[in-house]
């Protein structure tokens, strides 16, 4: 039961206890020795049931009496009664151990089983259930297991819904409830039982009847929970849906051989260097989704030699899911003419096939055009060889866009490729996230409440992410940083959480229009690296970031800068597939763990990690965070021979090989973290064979 | 009755530790206690039926308690030698008694019986308070059964509903007419007086209500906790059950201080979800408030206290010498001696005309100048065959100050009982309704009004057909009144200076002020003993939860 302080034992139970210990231990070592030597006779389980009944946490006991069971029933196959008679008797004793301890995992586990060998009454199920509900409401075990009950007699949806409202209705603080409530609904309007269709009805009525809960009671959490399940409802959109993609519809892509030159007309976020004669086309959707392939994309150029592209999951993990996909146009240098415009249109989800990982397909064929342009430009070997990349302020300039600059937005609004929330409810989710707001604002004017903030900070979120399209900026997004801020403040031991969402939010902002983002655009001073092709670096450093975000609005950046920050984590960052020079100074980044997404970023040269924790723990938190090493099968081909090790020990530096071995940089700064002493520096100039300047200096 | 009692075997022994005349709840728990303690106690009553004034009637025995008529006995004549007899006489507590009948064929006598009517009703009690700790205390409770008031209802002036009373986390929750921030209102104010009670500072400021406000009136508090009206008006009136205007400093009598209120708060509160069974703060015992007294008595008489019905006592037994009374003469006409006696509130003394100006006996038994205020409370009670709720049928409802007319200055609390609790035939209702006033004329006017509101009388001469009519109109028919009854009852009466008297029935809901006074009198004549002493301590009645489980 809830609520209940512990008492100190008085030293007559002291003595009570000893003798049921000693009972406890006779009848252990009994039931030991049967089970050792196979016995199930009818004594034998009487032993173990009286072990049970006192203590209902011995789970080899309880497998004991599963051999046995199987054992007699093996038995007496023929005759049904004796069948029911051992069942009748295996439910007898869970029972009498669940009101030893109704919490007993073992014991209600036990029951499952009983009853999947189908023979009970389930009726008498329910009976018990309803004893044990009323005496624990919130019994999470009764829970489970009525679920298991209910769906084993079919018993209705509907009548399992009331059941949720009386037992909310007798004490709303029920966590269990409110959960068994989002299940059932969730079925119910997926199948659209009558009663439950439109979704937004019934959305509406559970919103009124949480609130109840919330205003009665703000401290009680169980309601907020089920508020951000309403919540996740009312925005989400079922159906997987593409978001951006580079390039940008309707964009001019400029190839070159080599990086563009300051008098070009077209736009310079658009231009791109290639090498490799290869265009990476990527498709960012809202959610993680699989089937992306030639049959589901078709893409129509005249770069496209009929041979099918194969699409990449862009996913850390190597599973063929993922919310970003990429593949890679081929161009045949020669053939093309710097006069002309290559149109290619590519569509996505005109034939069945993409599923997102719920299992929604995408239903809204979209397409998208963009044309390429061809500049080459004489090479100039000194040029190409390059220089090495400085971060100094000093070599920066604020980036001016020139004002004939063609439609700029175009790149940078990825929004315009789709607009995803224009559906019939749409209306109705802006009413209702703005309905809440006014609500949740009112109740913060009087009372102080963190998931109240909490919640209010994400209903400002969701709402302007739902009126973007449509609004110039992000309505709400000084309101939601002072949430933020002020939970940090008010909340530490969540302060990493807020510090996230906090950072999705400034991001939000900063990259939401063009003139924001444009304050964060600078050209490289000399512009001289061979590394930066379109010349120009978002700055994103010294807003004190813990994670990155956004990144759907970012995919054509090429040079970013996200140094003096407080990055744990950079997750997402493996969309960007453009990337060459990427600065992570100055950060919390604290295992080369945390670096995984660099593996899929196959244009970086120029990586900068300096001044980090990374080594500074001698275990590894973002271990639990980030995906372990070990699933990455992708690529992992490599020969033990082939790794000149010398006297450095591989194992030490596991991860740092399986970051940088696929990496092909030129560039690499790590000054500054625990790990980088002179032996890890020898070990990386052997792993990294490309590499030219380490931590500053010219490599020989 | 005099003839049944004369009849009776004289009563074995004559000397007692303490006689109690007067069935009613504070008599039976002097003499279950008295007994409890070891004292030879009688216990007599001149009704035929426990209860005195708190008993539970049929329908035509409560027209008749009502209306008694009391034969004067005959005057008592000296027969001892150091005693003086003085005869008691029995006056009547009810005035302005109005019954009607507006269904005539219904009530046949045998009808009548299927009654279970409460005098001093409207009663309940409340989980946590004193008389079921006595019960508990005093073994009392095995002898009864209680079921829960399932609801409680204030009358809304404006839209002249009854609107529900949300008393706790669940039913602020469930709640369909407060607004979402009166709800967050209300529970923080809840908070804060659990908060206050709890005393537990827990480093947060602001946990305590500070003295300065506890002296204060209750009203100001929740003003200065910015509760708007119609939340004050349900804390002051249907949780707190304050009897007059709490607002209108002028008129009000009894301003409840915000300690008080908490207190009330804090019965409140602890009263619901104390028993597991019980849904709410209130319960009511099956088959009327009348077992209440009963069920003292039976524990009396375990402990060998011998009750006496029927049997009315005609005369005190005043020691000449000591001028103290020493006996009662009964109208058996047998003299029966007691070193304590214990008086029903109906007794007093019929004086000698003052023909012998100094009288010593009149001076013992000087008749106590009473209170200046002299307060009554009117009570009444119907019957219908419908009740005023579709979804309840055991219920209170308030009706705060002002909210039937401006001049409502006092609080008109009603209880509807349904068959369930064993009061009445099945398929009908009993209706309470009591507020204080100093009028009788008031008080019944405030009663009617409260009745008018919320229930009808019979069209004349056909109200088969009227029943039919308004069943097309399901949702607004006011129940039909099937039989009325109104009276006064006065709270106060003249005492004598060195007798004890059983308390009178109050105003209020519960019977925490009587009992309250019943054990300052019980400490008064046995001020060495405690009240239920052997009293195996009850097992804790919360923790009932092994039980459950086993049912």
């Amino acid at each position: 039961m809830h609520g209940r302080p512990r008492t100190a034992p008085k030293p007559e139970d002291s003595a009570d206890s000893a003798a049921k210990a000693e009972k406890l231990r006779s009848l252990q070592s009994q039931f030991l020795s049967n089970h050792h030597n196979k016995i199930y006779t009818k004594e034998a389980l009487e032993v173990n049931a009286k072990l049970l009944e006192i203590n209902p946490e011995h789970y080899t006991a309880w497998n004991y009496r599963k051999l046995t069971v199987e054992h007699r029933l093996s038995e007496s196959e023929p005759d049904p009664d004796s069948v029911k008679s051992i069942l009748r008797e295996e439910l007898r004793v869970v029972e009498s151990a669940l009101k030893q301890n109704y919490k007993s995992y073992g014991a209600w586990h036990h029951r499952k089983w009983v009853l999947n060998k189908g023979h009970s009454s389930i009726d008498h199920e329910m009976g018990l259930l309803d004893r044990f509900q009323k005496v624990d409401p919130r019994n999470f075990h009764a829970w489970n297991y009525r679920r298991f009950v209910a769906a084993l007699m079919n018993r209705s949806e509907v009548d399992e819904l009331q059941y949720t409202t009386d037992m909310i209705n007798t004490n709303f603080s029920n966590y269990s409830a409110w959960h068994n409530r989002s299940i059932l609904l969730s079925n119910l309007l997926k199948t659209k039982v009558e009663g439950f269709f439109p979704k937004e009805k019934v959305l509406n009525e559970e919103y009124e009847l949480v609130h109840q809960a919330l205003f009665t009671d703000p401290d009680d959490q169980s309601g907020w929970f089920y508020h951000l399940w309403l919540l996740d409802q009312t925005v989400k959109a079922d159906a997987p849906v593409l978001i951006s993609s580079w390039p940008a519809h309707d964009s001019n892509l400029i190839l070159s051989g080599d990086r563009c030159l300051d008098d070009c007309y077209l736009s310079a976020f658009n231009t791109f260097h290639s090498d490799s004669g290869k265009i990476p086309l990527i498709l960012y959707f809202n959610q993680a989704v699989e089937g992306v392939n030639s049959s589901t994309i078709s893409v129509e150029s005249v770069f496209n030699t009929k041979g099918e592209l194969s699409w990449k999951p862009l996913s850390t993990n190597n599973s063929e899911t993922a919310q970003v996909w990429v593949t890679h146009l081929n161009y045949p240098e020669e053939k093309l003419h710097s006069s002309e415009a290559y149109p290619v249109e590519v569509r996505v989800g005109h034939s069945q096939g993409i599923i997102s990982s719920s299992g929604f397909r995408y239903n809204q064929p979209s397409r998208f055009a963009f044309k390429v342009f061809v500049r080459s430009v004489e090479k100039d070997p000194a040029v190409h060889d390059g220089e090495m990349i400085s971060w100094g302020d000093e070599n920066f300039l604020l980036y001016e866009a020139p004002p004939q600059e063609s439609n700029p937005l175009v790149s940078l609004d990825q929004l315009n490729i789709k607009d995803y929330h224009e559906q019939t409810s749409s209306m109705w989710r802006a009413e209702t996230i703005a309905n809440e707001i006014a609500l949740f604002r009112e109740l913060l004017s009087v009372i102080s409440c963190k998931i109240g903030k909490l919640t209010l900070a994400r209903l400002l979120v969701a709402h302007d992410t739902l009126l973007s399209p449509c609004a110039k900026k992000m309505v709400h997004s000084e309101e939601v940083i002072k949430l933020y801020s002020d939970l940090m403040k008010l909340d530490p031991p969540h302060f990493q959480y807020y510090k996230d969402e906090y950072s999705l939010v400034l991001l939000q902002q900063l990259t939401f229009s063009r003139e924001s983002l444009l304050r964060y655009c600078f050209r490289h001073r000399d512009g001289a690296s061979s590394f930066i092709s379109n010349s120009i670096c978002l700055r994103l450093n010294n807003l004190s970031l813990s994670r990155m975000g956004s990144i759907e609005r970012l995919l054509w950046v090429q040079m970013l800068d996200l140094s003096h920050n407080e990055l744990q984590s950079i997750e997402g960052l493996e969309a960007m597939q453009l990337l060459s020079c990427l600065n992570l100074s100055d950060n919390k980044l604290s295992s080369f763990t945390a670096l995984g997404p660099l593996i899929l970023l196959k244009s970086l040269k120029a990586l900068d990690v300096s001044r980090n924790e990374i080594g500074l723990h001698s275990i590894d938190t973002t271990r639990y965070l980030c995906s372990s090493p070990l699933s990455h099968t992708e690529e992992i081909d490599w020969n033990r021979d082939e790794i000149v090790t010398g006297d450095v020990n591989l194992r030490n530096y596991w991860e740092a090989f399986l970051i940088f071995r696929g990496l092909h940089l030129t560039q690499l700064d790590i000054v500054g973290n625990a790990i980088a002493d002179e032996k890890f520096k020898s070990f990386l100039v052997k792993i990294v064979p490309t590499l030219k300047w380490l931590d500053g200096g010219e490599l020989h | 009755m005099s003839e049944d009692a004369s009849s009776y075997p004289p009563i074995e022994p004559t000397n007692f530790d303490l006689i109690v005349v007067g069935t009613g709840l504070p008599g039976s728990v002097i003499a279950a206690a008295a007994s409890a303690n070891g004292k030879t106690v009688l216990h007599l009553d001149p009704n035929p039926f426990y209860g005195s004034h708190f008993a539970s009637l049929p329908l035509h025995d409560l027209s008749a308690f009502l209306n008694p008529h009391f034969t004067p006995p005959p005057s008592a004549a000296s027969d001892g030698d150091d005693h003086t007899p003085v005869t008691l006489i029995q006056r009547p507590l009810y005035s302005h008694v109005g019954i009607s009948n507006h269904a005539p064929e219904e009530f046949t006598e045998e009808y009548s019986r299927k009654f279970n009517i409460d005098v001093c009703g409207p009663r309940v009690l409340f989980c946590a308070d004193k008389s079921i700790d006595l019960m508990l205390r005093s073994g009392a409770n095995q002898y009864m059964e209680f079921k829960s008031i399932e609801a409680s209802f204030v009358y809304d002036e404006s839209s002249r509903r009854l609107v529900s009373v949300p008393d706790s986390r669940a039913a602020i929750f469930k709640d369909k007419s407060l607004g979402l921030m009166e709800k967050n209102q209300l529970m923080r104010f809840f908070k804060l007086v659990q908060q206050h009670l709890a005393g537990d500072d827990g480093g947060v400021e602001n946990s305590r209500i500070s003295e300065e406000d506890l002296e204060s009136p209750f009203v100001d508090f929740l003003t200065k906790m910015r509760l708007p009206p119609k939340i004050k008006s349900i804390i002051l009136y249907a949780i707190a059950m304050a009897d007059y205007d709490q607002e209108d400093t002028q008129i009000c009598e009894d301003v409840l201080t915000t300690k008080d209120g908490v207190d009330s708060l804090a019965l409140y509160n602890s009263s619901v979800g104390r028993f597991p069974n019980a849904l709410g703060a209130l319960v009511y015992p099956i088959y009327g408030q009348g077992e209440l007294p009963q069920a003292f008595s039976r524990r009396a008489a375990v402990k060998g206290c011998i009750h006496v019905l029927r049997m009315p006592v005609i005369a005190l037994l005043m020691d000449k010498c000591t001028e103290h009374y020493k006996g009662v003469r009964l109208s058996s006409g047998q003299d029966l001696f007691c070193n304590q006696l214990v008086l029903d509130p109906s007794f007093t003394v019929q004086l000698p005309l003052a023909s012998s100006p100094r009288d010593p006996l009149r001076e013992s038994l000087q008749v106590l100048g009473l209170r200046d205020v002299k307060r009554k409370v009117a009570r009444g009670i119907c019957i219908t065959r419908s009740s005023l709720r579709p979804d309840s049928s055991n219920f209170l409802v308030v009706y705060p100050p002002r909210s039937l007319y401006p001049e409502q200055v006092t609080s008109i609390r009603a209880l509807q009982i349904g068959s369930g609790l064993a009061v009445c035939p099945s398929g009908m209702f009993v209706l309470y309704f009591s507020t204080l006033c100093h009028d009788a004329d008031k008080g019944k006017e405030l009663l009617h009004a409260a009745i008018d509101a919320l229930l009808m009388l019979p069209e004349s001469g056909h109200p088969e057909s009227n029943t039919t009519v308004q069943s097309d109109i399901a949702a607004e028919v006011k129940p039909t009144l099937l039989w009325k009854a109104l009276y006064i009852q006065d709270l106060t009466m003249d005492q004598l200076e060195s007798i004890s008297y059983a308390p009178i029935p109050d105003g209020n809901l519960n019977y925490n002020d009587l009992l309250d006074e019943t054990l300052k009198l019980f400490q008064k004549i046995y001020p060495n003993e405690d009240v239920f002493p052997d009293a195996v301590s009850p097992e804790n009645p919360e923790d009932d939860y092994e039980s459950s489980l086993d049912s």
